[in-house]
Formats: structure tokens, sequence, C-alpha cells
């Protein structure tokens, strides 16, 4: 398997990040506008942070895609002036990292819905744990082991489950036909 | 004056906001926290950003803030002393604490990235940082396309209506319009994206060679400075910390 | 100058049944000025890719050889430039100087040698600005020039061209001519154009080469209507935001409006308001004849049942994942959507997935789609955008058909053969405003 990345491979991967960081605009505000649903339930909708993690390596294939798209996610997101500063780098990185070794666990040859779960499952740990450390700390424990719970099983669904299926869409629309990821399907 | 931070490298200003960031992390001590915010607001006017700016890229973070000290006030930990009553509740040092952190990382980030442009970010951190080309140039391309890319949401939005499909007053028909129109965004932007490799290679982008940079990215005394400035403030903050307790 | 030479060349994509080229054979001789014609699909933009070295190997499969001064295209990459439609998708960086310089940059050109080729380059193109513009103020002509510019930076020995103005309106078209022709005096290439107004691209080569079937030169008689009906719609003191137009009109059934002007004068705009799809700014309204409601207050079912738009880019408008169903969506009665396909011709396609249909095809789709609504009235933003002569004629004769049967047409266009084709009224917008405010970027 060819590791090294080709041109397009870098551009798509950024094109994906970069509309992300876009969606991501609106989601903060979502998240934001939430205030009525308290804090930890809120975190059903976090898996959609988590979606470059994993979307990008199911594209890509090749190692560090899910680092990179989710990190650049991040990097732009911040740019447009996210909320969290900073600290959405952070996140950034260590949700790129659990995104990753949903893929690296099996030696980047099988991207399959098994992957993409627990790449999502582990992107959602990862941004769970900072996320209790940096913000809410002042939690309950109940509070806290719920929003860790939420925060993985949304990243699960969304960001694995749901990654999964946007990829299999976006390959039977053609436009991933540079990617051995769009080459699945039959000959047009 | 005010644009002079404008001008500094994008390397330092990262690194100062990074140093900055991580000695409020360091703590949850509403003072020292508060402290930490009193400063970064005593620099915005170095940045040349209007009040008006400000307030609309920095109400969400002041909401944020509000939001979390509501929530963990009213069901969070019931720790630490208690700094003061609000409404009835007793608001706990730790939760003062979170809900100010949040406002204290979010100033210098949103304030460096207002201040940054993203060509001279690219060129500062190959530069500096040793970022490959290939990745740093190839972000920055995919960049460019992004007020592109709004248009284009805006448009497929319309297509939508057009096509007979809207929302009305449902939040899940808005949640499955705004799904269907983001995969549409998706696979336009990645043909996009395409395209743009396409042109990136024939223009000899990515051939081997090693690339060089038609514009100069100085780091000079005053860069220097805007990073020594961010130590120091960032060490201050921590001799605060340990002051204070 | 390069020699260029095709031997019994083809190449399949991967994943694609057909071939794109095949038994390919040419000799073009050094310093020749070529215009490379043909029908679209005949395989025109493979066979410059081909030559730009950028049909990787695993991309495809490749039959004979495509040669560059005697050694295979990929090897001699360094000597050749393309420049391709899209103005948005080639420039890389936000300001002009920076953009040409890329090129440049990549080759590992040392800086103190890279600003004045650049500064030569603009030149050679007469491009009026300096080198700190935003790249995202330009027009598409001016982008154009700027792609141009930054390809003959690196001062290549065959230069290529894949319809470049394509995606442009009239004026900008113009100015990309006159910017080649200014720098192919200067220059000393081999040049191979693209291009479907054969026409326009004349003055520029000495020598055309057509691949498959020779297209008839578009002959635009016009076809008058039926005369015009009840009315359908009136706008009444729309203002075009940022450009100083202000529109009074009345549509009519059986009688096709085409609104003309160049890029930036609001014609996208004038398209979304009459459509129902974005609300005048005051005192400006349009209103529907019976209705007490303007169109963009109205639910989108009865929006899409009374006024059909057809966007300028298709794939905005796709929404299910084939023909068959973006016809069905709304709960469109089947018979009617079958007819509808073989009308259209899109038949063999119903199972297809749209984004996978062909340029001219998925246009066909999108009138498809508008129509299986049954609208009155059908507002059309650049229909003809990009299309090569065979399914322009078929698109125009649709077009005329559907205003004959009484529908209403509202025409946007810069495409002025489109215009004396259908144009029973015209509406000229003349006052370009401030790009930097402007709606539409086409």
């Amino acid at each position: 398997m060819e590791t090294r990345w080709r041109t397009v491979d870098i551009i798509v991967a950024s094109v994906i990040a970069v509309a992300f960081a876009a969606v991501f605009y609106a989601w903060n505000n979502l998240w934001n506008a939430m205030e009525s649903v308290a804090l930890p339930w809120r975190a059903f909708i976090y898996g959609v942070w988590l979606i470059p993690g994993v979307l990008g390596p199911l594209v890509i294939r090749k190692p560090g895609a899910g680092l990179y798209t989710e990190f650049v996610a991040a990097l732009v997101s911040a740019l447009f002036g996210s909320t969290w500063g900073l600290g959405v780098l952070l996140s950034g990185l260590v949700q790129g990292v659990g995104g990753e070794f949903g893929f690296a666990f099996t030696g980047y040859r099988s991207f399959k819905l098994g992957n993409a779960l627990v790449a999502g499952t582990l992107a959602g740990g990862g941004a769970a744990l900072l996320d209790l450390n940096i913000y809410y700390g002042a939690f309950s424990n109940t509070d806290k082991a719920l929003y860790a719970a939420i925060v993985m099983v949304s990243g699960a669904v969304i960001a694995g489950a749901g990654s999964w299926a946007l990829q299999h869409s976006l390959a039977t629309t053609g436009v991933l036909d540079r990617f051995p990821s769009g080459r699945e399907r039959a000959a047009v | 004056m005010t644009a002079w931070l404008r001008r500094r490298d994008a390397t330092a200003k990262l690194l100062a906001a990074a140093l900055l960031t991580a000695a409020v992390l360091s703590t949850v001590d509403p003072f020292v926290t508060a402290v930490a915010i009193g400063v970064e607001l005593a620099l915005l006017p170095l940045t040349g950003l209007s009040a008006a700016q400000l307030w609309r890229r920095g109400w969400p973070l002041l909401l944020s803030a509000t939001v979390v000290l509501v929530f963990t006030v009213l069901l969070g930990a019931r720790t630490g002393p208690v700094v003061g009553t609000v409404a009835g509740f007793e608001v706990h040092e730790p939760a003062l604490g979170y809900a100010l952190r949040l406002i204290a990382i979010g100033l210098p980030g949103f304030v460096m990235f207002a201040t940054i442009d993203p060509t001279d970010l690219a060129d500062s951190l190959i530069a500096h940082v040793k970022v490959p080309p290939r990745f740093a140039i190839g972000a920055l391309a995919a960049f460019r396309l992004v007020p592109l890319l709004t248009d284009e949401y805006r448009l497929i939005r319309l297509a939508r209506r057009a096509r007979g499909i809207d929302a009305g007053w449902n939040p899940v028909a808005h949640l499955r319009l705004a799904a269907s129109a983001t995969f549409g965004l998706l696979v336009g932007a990645i043909r996009r994206g395409i395209r743009l490799a396409t042109a990136m290679e024939a223009r000899g982008f990515d051939r081997g060679q090693p690339r060089t940079s038609a514009r100069e990215t100085r780091f000079g005394w005053s860069d220097g400075s805007v990073v020594l400035a961010g130590a120091t403030l960032a060490a201050a903050l921590i001799l605060l910390k340990f002051v204070h307790t | 100058m390069s020699t260029v030479e095709f031997k019994g060349f083809g190449w399949r994509h991967a994943g694609r049944k057909a071939w794109a080229v095949r038994h390919f054979d040419l000799r073009i001789e050094h310093g020749e000025r070529v215009l490379l014609a043909g029908a679209s699909g005949a395989g025109k933009s493979t066979l410059l890719a081909a030559l730009a070295g950028l049909l990787a190997e695993d991309s495809g499969e490749q039959e004979g050889e495509v040669l560059v001064d005697g050694a295979p295209a990929r090897q001699r990459r360094a000597g050749t430039g393309i420049v391709f439609q899209d103005p948005q998708t080639q420039l890389v960086m936000s300001r002009c100087g920076d953009d040409v310089a890329f090129g440049l940059e990549n080759r590992g050109v040392a800086r103190d040698e890279i600003w004045p080729r650049v500064d030569a380059a603009l030149a050679a193109v007469g491009f009026p600005y300096d080198r700190d513009r935003d790249t995202a103020q330009l027009s598409g002509g001016e982008q154009q020039r700027l792609a141009i510019a930054g390809v003959l930076v690196s001062q290549p020995r065959l230069l290529l061209l894949d319809e470049p103005t394509a995606n442009l309106d009239p004026a900008g078209a113009q100015l990309v001519r006159a910017a080649l022709a200014k720098a192919l005096h200067e220059v000393d290439a081999t040049m191979i154009l693209v291009e479907h107004r054969l026409e326009d691209a004349l003055t520029l080569v000495d020598r055309v080469v057509t691949l498959g079937e020779e297209q008839e030169p578009l002959v635009v008689p016009h076809r008058p209507g039926p005369g015009a009906g009840p009315v359908l719609l009136t706008a009444e003191r729309l203002a075009l935001r940022h450009t100083g137009n202000v529109v009074d009109e009345v549509v009519r059934a059986g009688e096709a409006l085409v609104v003309e002007g160049p890029n930036g004068a609001g014609k996208s705009t004038l398209a979304l308001l009459l459509g129902g799809l974005t609300k005048p700014a005051k005192p400006g309204r349009v209103h529907a004849p019976g209705e007490r409601r303007p169109p963009h207050r109205w639910r989108a079912s009865k929006l899409a049942g009374r006024i059909g738009s057809v966007f300028q880019n298709p794939e905005h408008q796709f929404v299910t994942s084939t023909v068959r169903d973006e016809l069905l969506l709304g709960g469109r009665d089947p018979k009617v959507v079958d007819d509808l396909l073989s009308r259209l011709r899109l038949d063999r396609l119903a199972l297809a997935n749209p984004y996978t249909l062909s340029g001219g095809e998925q246009r066909r789709l999108s009138v498809a789609t508008a129509l299986a609504a049954a609208p009155d009235l059908l507002i059309l933003d650049e229909p003809t955008f990009g299309q090569d002569p065979r399914t322009w004629r078929e698109l125009v004769d649709l077009l005329a058909d559907l205003r004959d049967e009484g529908r209403g047409l509202v025409i946007v266009t810069h495409d002025r053969d489109l215009v004396r084709a259908l144009g029973d009224r015209r509406l000229r917008l003349d006052h370009v405003g401030d790009r930097r405010l402007r709606l539409d970027r086409a």
C-alpha cells in the first residue's frame, strides 16, 4: 500500500477539513443555542465535530489522514473565530489521534464499518477526556461519566457509522474515483 | 500602533497565545483567571480590531461561559469554598473558575487568529516550524475555496426550495435538509479539490524537488518580543497562582 | 518550442467501461498553433491531460504513446504548461503576484529571480492590477488572464489551453483572447487550444484538427413563439442590490423573456427574485395574479408547482441517488415521470446516480425535475453554459417547445446566440456593481 500522500490526497483531505470547519461554525452556534438542554445531554450532537477524523481516513486511506483532517478542521474553525479559541487545536489533535487509532490498529489495511466505529468511539473518548479536564472539571462525578459516555456514543454513531455511510454515498456519486475508496463501486 | 500586532510573525503570535493558554490551563483559581482575562483585554487595542468586530466574534464565547457557569452552579459538584451567591444559589469557586477559564482561553485564540493572515501563517510555519510545504500550501489552497463553498451552500439551500423542499417549523426536517445540502456541498467541494490538485500539479507542485518561497519570512526582535511577552505573562500567571493559594 | 506526437494513443479512466480516446494519431511540429475541435466527450480534454503528463499511471489504462520532443509526455512535464477552463480552481494563492510566483516556487527558482519574472509574465498578458490585488476580487476573465500569466512565467515550450473561455461571459472571453494574442507574440511555444466556439479561436491558430465528426457551425434562426398569453408574474421596482439596476417587468405565458447583460449586472439575483427564492428589497415587489402573498412567501411545494427554477449548476439541485427518484421527488405521478424521461432522453439513465451524468445530461435532468412539478413558468439561469453545439441545439429546441406549449420562460444568459434564437422579449441589465459586494460569481 502506497503511504506517500499524492497532491490530490492532500488537497481533498484539506477540502473536507475546510468544509467541515464551515459546518462547525453552524454547529458551534447550535451547541450554544441549546442552552435549554442541560449539558451532558447536549453532547449527543458532539459527533459532528469528530467526523473529519474518521471521514478523512475512509476517503484518503493513508496513514495520518485522521490526524491531518481533524487538525486542519480545528485550525480552520479557529481561524473563523471559534468560541473555544486555541483549545480547539488541542481538541483537534486529540480527536484526530483517536480517529487515527481506529485504522492504525488494523495496520491501515481495513477501512470497514468496524474501523469507523472504533475510530469514532476513540475520538469521542479523547475529546471527552480533554473537555472534562479543561472545561467541565467542576461537574459531579456522575455527570462526568455521563458526559463521557454520551460523547463516545455520539462519536460511534455520528462520526463512526455516519462517516462510513457518508463515504459510501460519496463513492456512488463518482466523485471519489481518484481514490481507492471510490473504486469499489462497479465500473460505469 | 494599532496594526503592530498584525505585522508580527504568525508563529510568534501562535506561540505567545499558546503559552498564555497553557498557563491558564494550569489553574482553576478564579482570581488568577480573572487577571488573565484582564491582561488579555488590555492587549485588545493592539490588534486593530474594532469593538464591533470583537463583539460580533466574541458573543458566543460569553454565552458559552455563562451557560457553563449556570449549569455547574445549579448541578455541579458542591466542592470548594463558596465565592458568592446568585439568585439563592451558592457559587463555588471551581464553578466560577471553569467559567472564567473558558473566556480566558477563548480570548487569546480568537484575537490571535483575527490578526493572522493565512498565507503568512503557512509561510511562517514552513520556514520556522519546518512544517512540510506540501501540506501547508495544500491546506492554504483549500482554505482559499471557503468563500466559494459558503456561496455554494446558500445556492444549494435555495435550489432545494425551488425543488419544493423546505423545513418549516420541524427541527428534524431542518436537520435533514441541512444534511442533504451539506452532502451536495461536499460533492462539489471534493470535485473542486480534485481540479485544484490537478492544476497545482500541472504547475509543478509536489514534483519532489525542494521548494523556494517568493515571500520573505523574517523573525526579528519585534517578533521575538511577542513570544517573550507571552512567556512572561504566562510565568506571571503561574506565579500568581502559587502566591494566591 | 516542442514537437508533439500521438501514436495509436488510447486512454481509459479507471472505473469506466468506455475508452475516453482510442487509436489516436497526430503530429504537431515546433511552433505550430493548433485548434483542437470536436464534440463534447470526444476526448479532447483527455488528450491535453495526457500531453501535460497529468494522467497518472494508476488512474487508468493507456494504449500507444504520447510523446513530447520524442520522450513520453510524463517526462517532459517541466516544459509544458496547461490552462484549464474553471478560473476559480486554478488559482492557488490569495494575492495575484503570489499566485503567479507559485509555479516558480515549485520549481525551486531563487527568490531574487522570481519577482522580475512574475512582473514580466503579468505584463505579457496585459494584466492591469498590481501584485497585491486579491484574487477573489477579479472577474472571471481577469482570473483566467492571471492563470495564463501563472503558466507563462515558467516559460513552457508547449502551451495547452483546455476551453479557457468556456466559463466566461463575452467580455471575459474577449479579455482572454486578447491576452493570448498578446502573449503569443512574445512567447516561443507550440500551442494547442481546445475551444467550442470556432470562429472566435481561429485568429489565434494556424491549423485546425477535428476529433470525431465535423460539427456544423451553429446556425441560429429565431424561433418565434405563439404570442404572449396571460400574465404569470409581475416585477415592480426590483432593485438589484449593488448594481443600480432597477427592474419593472411582466412575464407572460407562451413567451420567452431573455435577461441579458454582463456578469455582475445582477442577472442571477433577478432569477432568484423572480423564482421566489429571495426576498426583494423594499419597495420592490414580485407578485403573481390571483395570489395575495408574493412568491418568496409561498411554501416550497406550492412554489415548485407554479414557478420552476433551473440553476446554473445542475448539481446544486440534486437530492436523491437515482435519476428516476429525482423526478419522482415530491410525489409526482410515475406515468408523468416516465413520459418526461423519454422526452428528455434520460430513460436509459433512469437508475444512474445524477452526479455521474455528463454535463449535457445533467442539464436535461435539471430541466426535467423542474418540469415534473408542471409549473407554468420556468426560470433558467445560464442554461447553455458550457454546452457544445449539439447539446446546445437540443436544449434550445426543448425550450422552444416548452414555450410553444404555453409556458412562460425567463432565461438569464450572456449567450448571444441563445438570445437570438429564443428571445421574444429582451431585458438588458447594464450596470455592473461593486465586485466585492455582489452575489453572483459566474
